[in-house]
């Protein structure tokens, strides 16, 4: 990782704190406060540029650490500059330079046609119409969208908003892209279209990307660093890979043989399930499957076969049973 | 400010752009929101039908007080109405999208979903000025003109200044609009009749605890010239423009620190 010179990353957390004030019922009529540190002192900078993928169970920290990032939250405690900025005191300035999707949640209007939201977004951020034509027949050519533009939202499928999303938070050329699970619910096709369009925003205007994802790939396709967090900490920062290794996360070989067997017997991976024909193997995911397909192949009488990637929350559980504590960079 | 008056104008014209693609809808419910409030107005009408006045006051009276108090809450329901839907937008998560926007968020919040029909109880309310003036025996000179502008005015900024505290309140409690509704609706229920059929003790409650009878009721009654029931020196008649300034400072104080507040825990 690149040591943080002054000034120069966009992104520069330093003990980022969250804690939250719950009030709790015990009792019938007694209330407890408590305090939920959200964000426990995370540190990482994030340098122009960059593409990183920010991951993390469910209730992790992760959105909580986004909002305080675009300034809708303000921090407990540390110190948070992002393109220079404070986010909680400067946020509308910084909203100027930063765009946000929210993956489930669309903020195009409904009832009209795509174009419409695109002229609420210029007024509001005072785009110059020049400027503005260029950024939205890029978007347009490289997201697909010109047999949309004049469609209400409201008859867009999943995939199609989720593009018309993308294209919003990009008119007014944000230095930072902020992605709340960009994929989720999206078809194999939309997703290939969302990752490739992300890919070459990133290699072509150098927009520096953060995005949460439950899925494996779009960090595999388009992150060269990923973050883990967990119980408001950063568990892990450094390249995928290094992920699986500390994980020892495996993937797993789905077998259908031509009749029902005992569990095969293979050098190079153990047989975790047996359902009738259908044998379960699983193996190391930094292993090449071909050479495992080749010797069952050889052993077994094989009709078909798929491969499972590890899930992230696999990876997260069994870097925890194996105790392991952050990556190259984390304090 | 500039700014926020702005984004507002843009907001609320995308919202009555979205309307249009439902214009029969829009029509139909533009009626209904004036036939609805035409319907309190039937009910006073019903009354007179069968008493000479009411609290000594005469029908053109009470269409008086009636019309100020529907243009001035028709004003404010058409501007800050929209608040009210603030509670959703902070249970589904919502409001979050509006934060990481270039743009003030009251004036967001306040021109979402921006309802044009409520022009219907402004419209219905200005027809019954009209009638109330030409009806009433009064002089119409200069002075007594301005008070009438002004309390419309003043009046409407009260009512403001509740829908933006009410705003406040649903940072704290995400269902509150109820309560902000009691003082808005019901308040312009209750300024509909004249202040002589209440109790002496809720009089004094809307003068000086929410000051709902600067809406209309003191300002009316010196244009009708009439005394106030709890017998207030005169100048207090034409304060409703300073509590009305004092209503909404208090709201936008209110606001600032609610969002403030959200900010630092979430929700």
């Amino acid at each position: 990782m690149a040591e943080p010179d002054d000034g120069g990353a966009l992104i520069e957390l330093v003990g980022l704190e969250k804690v939250f004030e719950v009030r709790r019922r015990v009792g019938r009529l007694r209330r407890a406060r408590e305090s939920v540190r959200a964000v426990d002192g995370i540190s990482f900078t994030v340098e122009r540029g960059e593409m990183v993928g920010y991951i993390g169970p469910n209730g992790a920290g992760k959105s909580t650490t986004i909002k305080m990032l675009t300034g809708i939250l303000t921090p407990s405690g540390g110190r948070l500059r992002v393109a220079g900025l404070d986010p909680a005191r400067e946020r509308t300035r910084l909203a100027r330079r930063i765009g946000v999707v929210f993956g489930q949640r669309t903020t195009l209007w409904w009832d009209l046609p795509l174009r419409d939201s695109y002229g609420l977004v210029r007024r509001m951020y005072r785009v110059e119409e020049a400027r503005f034509r260029r950024n939205l027949g890029r978007c347009v050519e490289l997201l697909d969208l010109g047999a949309l533009l004049d469609v209400p939202v409201r008859q867009l499928s999943l995939g199609q908003r989720m593009r018309g999303d993308i294209a919003a938070a990009l008119l007014h050329d944000p230095d930072v892209l902020y992605l709340d699970e960009p994929t989720i619910g999206l078809d194999v096709i939309s997703k290939a279209k969302v990752r490739g369009f992300l890919r070459d925003l990133n290699a072509e205007r150098g927009t520096t990307v953060l995005l949460t994802t439950h899925d494996l790939t779009d960090i595999e396709q388009l992150c060269r660093r990923v973050m883990v967090i967990d119980h408001g900490q950063l568990m892990y920062d450094g390249p995928l890979s290094g992920l699986h290794e500390i994980g020892e996360s495996e993937r797993t070989l789905v077998v259908d043989l031509e009749r029902e067997l005992p569990p095969i017997e293979v050098e190079g991976a153990r047989t975790v399930r047996v359902e009738g024909p259908r044998q379960w193997l699983a193996f190391p995911a930094a292993a090449s499957a071909a050479p495992l397909v080749a010797r069952v192949a050889e052993g077994y009488p094989l009709v078909d076969l798929s491969l499972r990637e590890p899930d992230i929350e696999d990876v997260i559980a069994r870097m925890y049973a194996l105790g392991a504590t952050g990556g190259e960079g984390v304090g | 400010m500039v700014e926020g008056i702005r984004i507002y104008g843009l907001i609320a014209a995308m919202w009555v752009r979205s309307l249009m693609a439902y214009r029969l809808s829009f029509a139909l419910t533009t009626l209904g929101s004036a036939a609805g409030s035409f319907l309190d107005y039937v009910a006073i009408l019903i009354m007179f039908a069968h008493v000479e006045a009411l609290g000594g006051f005469s029908v053109a009276e009470v269409a008086l007080l009636y019309a100020t108090t529907s243009v001035s809450l028709g004003l404010a329901e058409l501007l800050l109405g929209n608040l009210s839907g603030l509670g959703r937008r902070i249970r589904d998560g919502t409001l979050d999208a509006l934060l990481v926007r270039p743009a003030p968020l009251f004036a967001q919040v306040a021109a979402d979903r921006f309802q044009l029909r409520r022009i219907g109880r402004i419209g219905q309310g200005l027809g019954v000025l009209v009638w109330a003036v030409t009806r009433l025996d009064l002089d119409w000179t200069v002075g007594r003109v301005l008070l009438l502008v002004t309390t419309v005015v003043a009046g409407a900024a009260i009512f403001c200044g509740i829908y933006t505290a009410g705003g406040a309140f649903q940072f704290v409690a995400q269902d509150a609009a109820e309560v902000q509704s009691s003082f808005t609706y019901g308040g312009n229920t209750l300024l509909q009749y004249p202040p002589t059929i209440f109790a002496r003790e809720l009089v004094r409650g809307v003068t000086f605890v929410v000051p709902l009878a600067f809406v209309n009721w003191l300002p009316t009654l010196r244009l009708l010239g009439r005394d106030d029931p709890l017998g207030l020196p005169g100048w207090v008649d034409f304060m409703s423009p300073v509590v009305a300034a004092v209503v909404c400072g208090i709201g936008a104080l209110l606001w600032r620190a609610a969002v403030r507040s959200y900010r630092s825990t979430g929700s």
